[in-house]
């Protein structure tokens, strides 16, 4: 494992003698996995828990979403006010970490689709796919946000 | 673990595993979920294509494409299928996270209700707009 321990737990748990075995016998202080606030996350963790925030992001987006729609199924006047709201600052601010974490979710989705074949699951490869997850998200929107600017 | 009873034993091997995953069911969770996500891959393309392209639209060039049989398909599908998927994604998310049985269990209700009322309002705005025209 790529995990860096930044504090040793070990000293917590010499001398003990672990009851490996499933037989319930009289209770053994077990030793305690040292847990996430002493590890130095890898990068792969790191783009698993964005992968997992991206996709709650997107899930509470979808409010957003049925607002803008149920406006402009109201008629005109609701429609131009969630309009001019999106295209205001925040709401291009918004607009422009939705499309952030969709390509995010997006790229690194088609890798979990590929893991799930059984590919590329080695530390060394899913180290590499970090990249690729990350600068494929960068391409796309920075070229969507160019394309946006440039038809304006 | 239990120790194996007479009982286990005589169980096929399916029947021992069905009901042990941490979610209490098998694969179709998982089997949903990858179908939704291959299904949005394209339809999510065509939505950002279509915001970039309709940025600043008037409300009258909005609901005209909206009104557009295929755009309206499209949008149906996509809001189902990316609904259905959030729903699944936020389950296991809240399974890993919720350790309180009383508090995973309303919250497992909260989002099926929440993303259901949110498809609602969603294809029925939809409908509106394009059964409108």
């Amino acid at each position: 494992m790529m995990i860096t321990v930044r504090k040793s737990h070990h000293s917590q748990t010499k001398g003990l003698r672990y009851n490996m075995s499933n037989t319930p016998t009289k209770r053994v202080p077990r030793p305690l996995s040292p847990h996430l606030q002493v590890y130095k996350l890898p990068l792969t963790a790191l783009c698993s828990i964005t992968h997992r925030i991206c996709g709650v992001g997107l899930s509470l987006g979808t409010i957003l979403v049925a607002a803008f729609l149920l406006a402009a199924a109201s008629g005109e006047g609701p429609y131009n006010t969630v309009m001019g709201i999106a295209s205001s600052p925040l709401g291009q601010l918004i607009l422009f970490f939705w499309s952030v974490a969709l390509y995010y979710h997006l790229c690194s989705g088609i890798r979990h689709m590929i893991w799930d074949t059984g590919r590329c699951l080695d530390k060394n490869t899913a180290m590499r796919t970090n990249y690729y997850v990350i600068a494929g998200a960068a391409a796309l929107t920075v070229s969507t946000w160019a394309c946006a600017i440039m038809t304006l | 673990m239990p120790k194996n009873t007479e009982q286990d034993r005589l169980k096929s091997p399916l029947a021992k595993a069905r009901g042990h995953g941490s979610a209490h069911h098998g694969a179709d969770h998982w089997l949903h979920q990858k179908i939704t996500a291959i299904a949005n891959v394209p339809l999510v393309i065509w939505l950002v294509y279509s915001i970039v392209d309709l940025k600043g639209a008037s409300y009258g060039e909005f609901t005209a494409w909206l009104a557009a049989p295929l755009n309206a398909v499209l949008m149906i599908l996509l809001l189902i299928s990316t609904l259905y998927h959030a729903r699944l994604g936020t389950q296991v998310v809240i399974e890993d996270y919720i350790a309180s049985p009383c508090l995973r269990t309303a919250k497992l209700i909260g989002i099926r209700l929440f993303f259901f009322a949110i498809g609602v309002a969603c294809i029925f705005s939809v409908l509106k707009i394009a059964l409108g025209q």
